[in-house]
């Protein structure tokens, strides 16, 4: 008996579906077809998935589509069945992972020529989970996408090696976030153990109207930890940069535009269906507005004393993430909304860059920015590319950056936390300042030639693979779609008040459940808003500007600290910061068992 | 004597992960995940279990059902996160080889390509 309301609500698990049968198909088929066949399959199914995600997207605007898996409909409100429901902004994401798994595919059809069709059938497998992860409404459903993106992640973070140097970066990223899930899955028995059911709609009528006792806090503790892992809190962000300066070019893209994101999505997503009507709100703001802002400063602090590009942009992300943290942690219509536009124009800002920085491997075999200084003299047009990226990164209006910023900003305002827009501008100038610093020593030779390079990159280095003279447009494209996405994100006319529906569905906690138990319509108001203000526009030329004054000092910044050696002293607790992250897996481990330790006191201590 | 089941999940969790901390062998820190994993798996199945509980099969409609059994619910999710842990494990342990191979060490110790 087919039990779905419609054709619409079928298509949430065809979503899931589509990308791991073709996955299969290619394992099998690609060996007997050439290249560029699997090339263009792997391509015409991420469109294809661009397409049905942009569908769902559009009917779950009018409402959210539930679908009971084989036809286990609720009766009374009391189901044993798997659900999936997908609302605007579940939907969304998804959206942006098959948009840029699309993107990715297209680069890498020059970039990554050698790989045979298992890197294809590794990318869909990772977009499924991806999907999967966010159309669900199951939390063991939860745990398996998780398991399943992160399985097929590790073998595309190992599977073409280019920092040979650092293989161990992708055994860092799999123990830890395998470690995460477990102890996410762990705090899943708790629930189940406490209320008997899985799904999160389910569990928010079973917790509703419970006391928040140890349980219960150790349960969220325990599932939130794993999704972090993956956002990439302090103190679980160790294994990003590591994992990030492995990767090939196009899957960070994947892992910065929309991997980690995804993390920080889930975590909220539970927090909001399951635990929201039994954890005072208070502590929850305070948890996440503490570590967030730690996470912003600690990324925006070692992105710009990184020399490796690509684990420079890795530490951007780390401190982006930890501006998406503050935001959502405001719990509210707006912060929400705001980090929704951050995510999507940070996602196309961020792409640009690491496919910028995969140019720069392709061509000139390195991404040190010492060893590279004036090596793109010539090719002035990637350097201008990677200066638009870079004011983008740092929030320079239109650019979705800048929208979702001031939005976020508003709403920190709005909720009383005046620190939080300084807090904006300088990690936004700090990481746009770095790239920018990149672009003036690599592109156009700016500021002094730096002293200390690396005494392997001798010249003439035989075994070393033919560089690409040329660029392909395969790889330009890429580019200009990721910039004119970042961008057209802070242009599009209602965007604000699209992402407030959005992020007002998303909050809606008791909605969610009774649409999907009793089928309930939904009554979304959410307020209706233009997308700039003048406060949001300053304050986004104000940290573009100051980027630039950043980017100026990291060039002749040398001069400076001869001048006043007061200057060095600073060093001192930045080599402390960098011995931190030892990319020793064991401490790694021990930091995340701290910041669990972390998570508790913060949630736990106040309920005493 | 139920309590029993809960703290050797609890001490396998933390014992897996106190191994990877002091592991010497990526090898011992895979298998060392491995082990927090199984941590995971006696807390499934000892939530579901109960005491003289019958298997969870109703297929007889001429006998009455005996509604004392064991949740199923626990142990098919245990058997997927035994697959779970196949597929990672694998993949973890082939990058472990990889290292080997560029390396010549699996001694997290001794690795420190990547710093800071």
């Amino acid at each position: 008996m087919l039990s779905f309301d419609n054709a619409t609500a079928m298509l949430a698990p065809i979503a899931v579906a589509i990308p791991i049968v073709m996955a299969c198909v290619l394992l099998v088929a690609g060996r007997r077809l050439p290249r560029l066949a699997v090339d263009v399959v792997a391509l015409a199914t991420a469109l294809a998935m661009v397409s049905l995600l942009a569908y769902l997207l559009v009917a779950a605007a009018s409402g959210r589509i539930v679908t009971w898996a084989a036809g286990w409909t609720p009766h009374h409100g009391y189901s044993v069945g798997i659900v999936l429901v997908v609302d605007p902004l579940g939907a969304g994401i998804a959206l942006l992972a098959c948009s840029l798994t699309a993107i990715a595919f297209l680069f890498s059809v020059r970039y990554l020529d050698a790989v045979e069709a298992h890197y294809h059938c590794l990318m869909l497998l990772f977009l499924a989970g991806m999907v999967g992860l966010a159309l669900t409404g199951d939390l063991f459903d939860m745990f398996v996408f998780f398991e399943l993106m992160g399985a097929a992640a590790y073998g595309l973070t190992a599977i073409v090696v280019e920092d040979e140097s650092a293989l161990q970066g992708g055994i860092n990223f799999g123990i830890v976030n395998s470690l995460g899930a477990y102890l996410s899955l762990t705090g899943l028995g708790l629930l189940f153990a406490r209320t008997g059911s899985v799904g999160l709609p389910q569990l928010h009528t079973e917790l509703a109207h419970h006391r928040p006792d140890a349980l219960i806090v150790a349960a969220f503790v325990l599932v939130l930890t794993g999704f972090l892992v993956k956002g990439a809190m302090v103190p679980f962000h160790f294994w990003l940069a590591d994992a990030h300066a492995v990767a090939p070019a196009p899957v960070c893209l994947l892992f910065s535009g929309v991997m980690v994101p995804l993390g920080i999505y889930a975590a909220f997503r539970i927090y909001w269906t399951v635990f929201a009507p039994v954890l005072p709100l208070g502590d929850v703001r305070r948890t996440f507005l503490v570590l967030g802002a730690v996470t912003a400063v600690l990324g925006a602090v070692m992105a710009l004393s990184q020399r490796h590009f690509k684990r420079l942009l890795a530490y951007s992300t780390i401190a982006h993430v930890g501006l998406f943290l503050v935001a959502l942690a405001c719990l509210s219509v707006g912060g929400t909304a705001g980090a929704l536009i951050y995510v999507a124009g940070h996602a196309g800002v961020k792409g640009a860059l690491f496919l910028i920085a995969g140019v720069m491997l392709a061509r000139y075999g390195s991404v040190d920015e010492y060893d590279l200084y004036g090596a793109g003299n010539g090719q002035k047009a990637m350097g201008v590319l990677l200066i638009i990226g870079a004011l983008g990164l740092a929030g320079l209006p239109p650019f979705g950056t800048a929208l979702g910023k001031a939005l976020s900003e508003d709403a920190a305002s709005a909720a009383g936390y005046g620190w939080v827009p300084v807090l904006f501008v300088a990690v936004s100038a700090l990481t746009g300042g770095a790239v920018l610093r990149v672009a003036g020593r690599v592109y156009f030779a700016l500021g002094p030639m730096p002293v200390e390079r690396s005494p392997m990159r001798a010249r003439g280095n035989e075994d070393e693979e033919p560089r690409l003279l040329h660029v392909p447009w395969t790889m330009i494209a890429p580019i200009l779609v990721l910039l004119a996405g970042g961008l057209i994100v802070g242009l599009l006319p209602g965007a604000h008040s699209v992402a407030n529906r959005a992020a007002a569905t998303f909050i809606d906690s008791a909605g969610y459940s009774h649409q999907a138990l009793y089928k309930l319509p939904e009554g979304i108001v959410a307020p209706t808003a233009s997308n700039w203000t003048g406060v949001g526009l300053g304050l986004g030329f104000v940290s573009a500007v100051l980027a630039c004054c950043v980017a100026l000092a990291g060039l002749y910044g040398r001069r400076l600290a001869e001048k006043w050696p007061v200057l060095r002293e600073a060093y001192g607790p930045l080599n402390l910061l960098h011995r931190l992250h030892s990319g020793h897996v064991g401490d790694y481990v021990a930091w995340m068992m701290m910041g669990l330790a972390v998570l508790a006191g913060f949630i736990g201590l106040p309920l005493r | 004597m139920s309590h029993y089941a809960y703290f050797v999940a609890g001490w396998l969790i933390l014992i897996g992960a106190f191994g990877i901390m002091r592991s010497k062998n990526l090898i011992q820190s895979v298998v060392c995940l491995a082990v927090a994993q199984s941590g995971t798996y006696v807390l499934l199945l000892s939530i579901g279990y109960q005491w003289g509980g019958a298997p969870p099969l109703f297929g007889e409609p001429a006998t009455k059902p005996n509604l004392h059994v064991v949740d199923p619910l626990v142990q098919a999710m245990t058997l997927t996160d035994i697959v779970v842990s196949a597929t990672v494990t694998s993949m973890l342990l082939a990058i472990a080889i990889q290292i080997h191979k560029r390396h010549g060490t699996i001694n997290p110790d001794e690795l420190n390509a990547i710093r800071g």
